[in-house]
């Protein structure tokens, strides 16, 4: 399937879940737990860009999303922009945060970039938490508008948005794998200097990666100040969301834009169903387990061992 | 604001937290800088020696550093156990890349998590009769809750240096992190050696956990803010030598201690991770480096 092709039937299917689920389920709770697994699809999406197809590990996922979700904050303090603005702030404003530390750590290989990345987290965390005007570590209420824009309720324009956000990431990560750009950031991935040495230019191909990946990170937490309604530093930076954004390539597969929707709609779906159902401290606990068991037995995720069977039927 | 005797505390105190980071730390110069392990899962480690801590303390009151000292060697077997599970894992496979990261990550977040489901979110604490009184020479008073922690975490560095460099076993650790085929030339094997070199490297978490909960009131997620501190020291010190992670780890107790005096506590994370970042950039091969 040719990429502009691929755009138009990936748009005809989210706007055929959008139509379904809004038009089929009626309980509220489902556009706020939907919510919550599109949002994952973007963020893990967004990481597998720069962790699957690059073999950079970013553990400080966390920055980006708290960043754009602040980027509203502000926004929200200063002016009363639609949703949408907001969002594309956002992106600006992480994609430049992106763009900073690829910057700033282009010299260093796998796992320095990686503690790097968890760095950068805390000293994100810690500015924002002595920074006044966003509510500093007491955190913030924001009160959303009494009428949803468009149609229906407030939450249900939130899901809407998101499942924009997601049909948009995971097109931008298809094109990217199908592309010239995508030869180049798997051969960052499997040799570095090899790639270099073979005239790939490294440098500018590692900063398109950070740039993007930090952008759709942050676009996906612009929303949150208004799906929480109320926003503190502890919650926003939150390790949960790098584990998750890790976890979910990592089980559903990092070699293919597939992946990380697998692992998205299957660790989303069953956080949420464990945190109404059981506790929220476990299923954070599942999270965790589930990333080590799939690291150690399956390490190339649910699509690797689909294309093993598929391999060995073929034999 | 700015006073001699409020400076002359805060280099002191630094001294005192800088020297008990090195006991947070050599775990990870073990691990990460002599064996090539990423074990980000060390504050998990470290979390776990607090809390066993703080239960045979409640308990028994037992003094905590003489738990974290009896039970280091069943942290040394949990060490070498969690190395088995990665070498079969990862590098028998040669893939120890971002798979090997994440099952640490996992690791660590798995036992944040079991332990926030064990114990909840509260700080415990440990009772010993050193946490309180401090020693004072004119203006500069030594708190015996930090001028303890500092001299076990020194005493542990200084036996490990002299293992490190006199034993066979010692050597041989040494020697892997130096050339891991020569070693397999010598008709060595690498992977025992590693083995019982992590093991050493987990058995120091056991001591630094119950130092840490004298030091402070410790809840499960605490482990996190000493990742970037953890790796910041290593780096700093040029990875793999224990008196240049010293050197490190004084610098960073120093700077936070003195960041925190001037300009309050909740800046002083940053310090340490902005110091990390700067390493990282400007001069990765750390400050005591080649």
């Amino acid at each position: 399937m040719g990429t502009a092709k691929f755009w138009a039937v990936s748009f005809v299917v989210a706007a055929a879940v959008l139509v379904l689920t809004r038009g089929l389920i009626g309980n509220e709770y489902f556009f706020f737990a939907g919510y919550v697994v599109l949002q994952y699809i973007v963020l893990s999406t967004a990481w597998n860009i720069l962790g699957g197809y690059t073999g950079y590990t970013n553990f400080g996922v966390g920055a980006f999303f708290a960043v754009g979700a602040y980027s509203s904050v502000v926004l929200h303090k200063l002016s009363s922009l639609p949703v949408p603005v907001m969002i594309l702030v956002a992106g600006l404003t992480s994609g430049i945060l992106g763009f900073g530390m690829g910057y700033l750590t282009l010299r260093l290989k796998g796992v320095f970039f990686a503690i790097a990345t968890l760095a950068l987290a805390i000293v994100a965390q810690t500015l924002i938490v002595n920074w006044d005007f966003v509510g500093g570590s007491r955190g913030i209420y924001v009160i959303r508008p009494q009428q949803a824009p468009l149609y229906g309720s407030y939450v249900q324009y939130l899901y809407s948005l998101m499942l924009i956000l997601a049909w948009v990431s995971v097109a931008i990560a298809r094109t990217i794998e199908r592309s010239r750009l995508g030869l180049g950031l798997n051969a960052i991935r499997d040799d570095e200097a090899a790639a270099e040495a073979g005239g790939v230019p490294t440098l500018r191909l590692k900063l398109i990666s950070t740039t993007l990946s930090g952008a759709l990170m942050g676009m996906s937490g612009a929303p949150l100040p208004y799906y929480v309604t109320y926003l503190d530093p502890a919650s926003s930076f939150n390790l949960s969301y790098a584990v998750n954004s890790v976890a979910m390539p990592l089980i559903g597969g990092m070699t293919s834009w597939v992946g990380p929707i697998i692992g998205a709609v299957l660790l989303g779906t069953i956080q949420q169903l464990a945190t109404v159902t059981i506790s929220s401290a476990l299923n954070l606990l599942i999270v965790g387990v589930l990333l080590i068991l799939f690291v150690v037995i399956a390490p190339n995720g649910i699509v690797g061992l689909v294309q093993a069977r598929r391999r060995a039927r073929l034999r | 604001m700015f006073s001699l005797d409020l400076a002359v505390n805060a280099v002191v105190a630094g001294l005192l937290l800088g020297g008990f980071y090195a006991a947070v730390t050599i775990g990870v110069t073990i691990s990460f800088g002599m064996l090539d392990i990423v074990n980000i899962a060390h504050p998990a480690f470290i979390m776990l020696g607090s809390f066993v801590a703080y239960i045979v303390n409640s308990n028994f009151g037992v003094d905590p550093i003489l738990i974290g000292a009896v039970m280091a060697p069943v942290f040394f077997l949990v060490g070498m156990a969690a190395y088995q599970i990665y070498f079969y894992a990862f590098e028998q496979r040669g893939e120890e890349s971002i798979q090997g990261l994440a099952f640490f990550f996992g690791l660590l977040f798995v036992g944040e998590v079991a332990l926030i489901l064990a114990f909840g979110v509260d700080y415990r604490f440990v009772e010993a009769p050193y946490i309180g009184p401090s020693l004072h020479y004119g203006f500069v008073d030594l708190p015996l809750r930090m001028l303890i922690p500092c001299i076990v975490s020194l005493v542990m560095l200084g036996l490990l240096q002299v293992f490190l460099g006199r034993t066979f076993i010692g050597r041989a650790i040494l020697a892997v992190s130096q050339d891991r085929l020569a070693l397999q030339l010598m008709a060595a094997n690498p992977s025992r050696i590693k083995r019982i070199a992590f093991g050493i490297s987990i058995a120091t978490a056991s001591v630094a956990g119950a130092l840490l909960i004298i030091i402070q009131p410790v809840e499960p997620s605490i482990g996190r803010d000493y990742i970037g501190r953890i790796f910041a020291i290593c780096v700093l010190g040029g990875m793999t030598s224990f008196p240049g992670m010293l050197a490190g780890a004084m610098l960073i107790g120093i700077v936070e201690s003195i960041t925190a005096t001037f300009y309050g506590p909740s800046w002083a994370p940053a310090v340490a991770f902005g110091f990390l970042l700067l390493t990282l950039a400007v001069r990765p091969a750390g400050i005591l480096g080649r």
